[in-house]
Formats: C-alpha cells, structure tokens, sequence
C-alpha cells in the first residue's frame, strides 16, 4: 500500500458563512469517518490561516524570518489529510469526494515509501 | 533462410515494441526495466536475425530474451536491492503469455499512458513512445519539440506513473467511460497532428496519422463492445482517405469542395463505410461516430454538387445536442448554408462568440462572399488570416481574398 497526501487548497480571507460552512463540516467529518471505516484514515490536521505562518532561512550564518506563508497567491492549504491506498485511481477517489465535500481543490501527491 | 539487414530488424521491433513492452512491464512491474530489456532483446538481435532469420514469432522472440536478458541482468548485479523485481522474475511462468494475455497487456498499457492524471502531452509522447515504437527523437520532430525536451517530458511521465502509483490496468466498468474518453482524444489527437499540420517533415507527419490509426485499429478490436472506438476508427479511416486529395501539388491546402474525387482513396472509404454502417446498427450514437457518419456521407457523393446537404445537417443537429459547443454550431452552420442558404449561416455564425478561432472568420468570410457582401468580406479574411500560423491554409485564404469582385 501506498501513503498519499490530500491537501486542501482555501481562499485566504474569511471563512464561508454559518450555513454554508456547518455542511462543509458535516460532509467533511463524514468523508473521514468514511475513511476510517475503509481502514485508509492515517493522519488529518487542520491548519489556522496562511497570515499565521512565518518563514524560517538559514542563510550566511543567520536565520532571516519572513511574516506570512511561503507561497505568494490568493490560496493556501488550510488542512490535509494522509490516506493509505493502493494506487493513485484509489486515492483520487478519495480525493474526489473530499473535493466535493470542501467545494475546494484537493492536491493528491504520493508519499515516498518508507524502506 | 534468408538473412535479415539492420533496418529490417528495426522494422521488426518497432512493430512488435507495443506487444513486448506491455507484457515486459507487467513481468517486470516497470517501465524503464521493460524497455531496458526490449533493448537488451534488439542487441541480440542484431547479432543473431542476419543469420539466422526472423524467428517464427518475433513478438514471442523478442519477450523471452527481453526477460532472460533482464534475469541475467538482475544475477549478476545481485548486490542491487532488486529483490522485488528478481522475486516478480522467478515467479512468471517461463513461456511468454499467451495471445489473449498479452492483448490485455496492451490494453493496460494504452489506460497507463493515457491516464488523466498526466498532462495530455505526457499522455500522447507515453502512446508513441510505448506502444507505437517510435523513438523519442521521431516523437520530438513529429511535435517540433527539441529532442531534450521530449526525453525530459517522457522521463517526468514514466516518474510520475512510479511515483503516483498510476496503476497498470484496465479500469473498472464505473470509471471506464471517463477513462476511454481520454484514450480516443489521445489517439484522435495524435491523428490530427498528423493530418492538419503543414509545418515539420510530411513523412513523420503521414507516420503519425498511420500510427493513429493502428493504434484505433487495436482499440477497436480489444473493445468490440464500444463504439466509440469504432466510430473513431472509422472517421480517421475516411478522413485518411482524402489525404492525397487535400494537397494540390505545391502543398496548398485543397477545400473538400474542390478535391479531386477520383483521389480519394477507395480502399479505405469501403472500410470507413462499412464501420459507419457497424454503428448505425447498433444505435448507441456517440460524437466519432456522427463524425465518421458525416464523412461517409461526403464520402458517397460523386462529386461535391451530389452532397446529400440535408442528411449532414442532420447528423450535425444530432451531434450538437449530444455535445453543445460553439465549434460544433460553427460547423453546423457550414451545412445549414448549404441547405438553407448563406443567410440563414451567417445569422447563426454572427451569434457565436469565437472572435479567437480563425476558422470563425475563415467561414464567416465564405458567406459573406457569397452575400456579395465583398468589403465585409475581406476583413473577415485579413481576421483569418491573421488568426492562422498554418502556412498553406494563409495562403489558401490569402488566395481568396484576392479573389473577391
């Protein structure tokens, strides 16, 4: 079995209002407990927003911070969650339904196998 | 029995790579390795055909020295850590496949390389490379692409199948129709860059068109119950047979309209038409097969007067209600000034927002001649014009516009 890591890409900004963002949770913890039943659940975080970041460089002998994220844009990852899978068909099924679940783009990237 | 030259063997090879590479990779359960030993198979080759002759079956030949070679391989580097891939080895049976086996192998393999999680570039160069044979420099000339730059785009695909676990098979009844569609746009793609592109060698050009249509061939036959592969076949087959009609003798580029009929290829439109006929039968009318079913219909005419305008635009209504888009509606348009007259078309054109299309105004430009309507004409050939880089369709509507009262 291979890991992969689905990451959900969000708007910077404020979140959606009450009533579109309570079934977002709901669909998104449903699509989870989904997971877990199938035995692919690994690991989930959510993360606080992008302006929360700092950057860390190691450069010449000195650390230089940087506020905010790494990537410039309009969107960041604002969680992610690591599923077990066979191959990649297996995964985007997954990540298809958490994209659907989030009304957000899912990033579906393999993790190298641990040897 | 006769001795066989090199470019023989490589006639061979390329015919016979598709076949091996697809049961070498299931062997193997990778790509590099697969190719590596279908390598390993021609050196051989070359010392061994000229002598002693092409094997009774190459494509068995082939796959039994590919795996022995790639066994061998993997003994004596036994330091390496490929105990998986020597365990794989050691636990196939030592006669190659059998025929219905390997036809499934390369029907995974056409899934693999045209799977929708790699870039359709990727997907085409993976096609031609694995199952047509051809060679990356032959692929890059074909695409007008540095060969680095092809070798670099073909190694980042192959990675990300191993890396992704893009999986090697074909896929299941609920993603099937999804994933076909993509594998006929690549072999449909694949055709086209063949047939309508002017710049690049004209040989390589004619080898990707051929190339298309064995690979349809093959799809057509390893999915007799999809139509749709049947439908593709059968519109490359009769658009193929007008190539050497297309083309006057300087390469300008010849209207459907004004070709010479007696050009057209009789062979492959008696082979067209048959498969259209396959798929009226079995009425599950998809968009290649309304397309092969237009061309029939051109293909039936003795000359252009004879076009049955009003079945064409019949199968274009069907074909935009099954796949609404502009271009279609554009094309449609084409038939409606036929049956309807130039008016009606241009009222339907003029509704279309394809400012950016340069066929647009190419067509746009064909009706409002016929209007008599010459000013408006002509800008809407310089529109064209300015809108194509194809070198014989500019000059083709430069040629009109010169001829306008």
């Amino acid at each position: 079995m291979k890991q992969y890591l689905l990451s959900v890409y969000q708007p910077d900004g404020d979140p959606p209002p009450p009533e579109v963002l309570g079934k977002v949770m709901r669909d998104v913890g449903a699509w989870q407990q989904e997971l877990k039943t199938a035995g692919a659940w690994v690991f989930t975080a959510g993360l606080h927003p992008a302006s929360a970041a700092t950057v860390v460089r190691f450069s010449g002998g000195e650390t230089l911070l940087t506020d905010g994220p790494y990537a410039e844009g309009k969107e960041h990852i604002g969680g992610f969650t690591i599923i077990t899978a066979a191959d990649l068909d297996s995964a985007l099924g997954w990540g298809r339904k958490l994209a659907q679940a989030t009304t957000l783009p899912i990033e579906v990237r393999p993790l190298q196998d641990r040897d | 029995m006769a001795g066989l030259r090199a470019p023989e063997i490589e006639r061979v090879f390329r015919a016979e790579y598709g076949r091996a590479v697809a049961v070498l990779v299931r062997y193997f359960g990778d790509i590099d390795a697969a190719e590596e030993a279908v390598q390993d198979a021609f050196t051989v080759a070359v010392q061994r055909w000229p002598a002693a002759g092409l094997p009774p079956s190459p494509a068995g030949w082939i796959i039994t020295t590919a795996r022995n070679r790639a066994i061998d391989r993997l003994r004596r580097e036994a330091s390496r850590e490929d105990r998986h891939a020597q365990a794989a080895l050691l636990h196939t049976p030592g006669e190659p496949a059998e025929e219905a086996a390997v036809r499934d192998d390369r029907l995974r393999l056409i899934f693999t390389c045209c799977h929708p999680a790699l870039a359709p570039t990727a997907q085409v160069a993976l096609t031609l490379r694995l199952l047509g044979g051809l060679t990356t420099a032959e692929i890059a000339r074909a695409f007008l692409v540095p060969e680095p730059t092809m070798a670099q785009r073909l190694v980042r695909a192959k990675g990300k199948i191993r890396d992704a676990g893009i999986p090697y098979r074909v896929p299941n009844e609920t993603d099937l129709p999804g994933r076909l569609r993509s594998v006929l746009a690549v072999v449909y793609l694949i055709f086209n860059e063949g047939y309508m592109a002017s710049s690049g060698d004209r040989l390589v050009r004619e080898d990707l068109s051929a190339e298309a249509i064995r690979l349809g061939r093959l799809l057509a036959e390893l999915m007799p119950d999809e139509p749709e592969a049947l439908g593709l076949l059968g519109l490359m087959l009769l658009a193929e047979s007008r190539r050497a009609a297309r083309s006057s003798g300087d390469g300008g580029l010849v209207l459907l309209a004004d070709q010479d009929r007696g050009r057209w290829d009789r062979g492959l439109i008696a082979e067209g038409q048959v498969i259209v006929r396959q798929c009226l039968r079995r009425n599950q009318p998809g968009p290649y097969q309304i397309q092969a079913a237009i061309n029939a219909v051109h293909s039936d005419a003795a000359t252009a007067a004879a076009t049955d305008w009003p079945q064409i635009l019949q199968l274009y209504d069907q074909l935009a209600s099954l796949t609404p888009s502009p271009v279609v509606a554009l094309h449609r348009a084409v038939a409606v000034a036929e049956v309807q007259g130039p008016a009606a078309a241009l009222t339907l054109v003029d509704d279309l927002d394809l400012g950016g299309y340069h066929l647009f105004h190419a067509i746009r430009a064909d009706l409002l001649r016929r209007l008599g309507r010459s000013a408006e004409a002509a800008r809407a050939y310089d529109a064209a014009i300015t809108g194509t880089e194809n070198a014989s369709e500019r000059a083709f509507l430069q040629r009109r516009r010169e001829a306008l009262p």
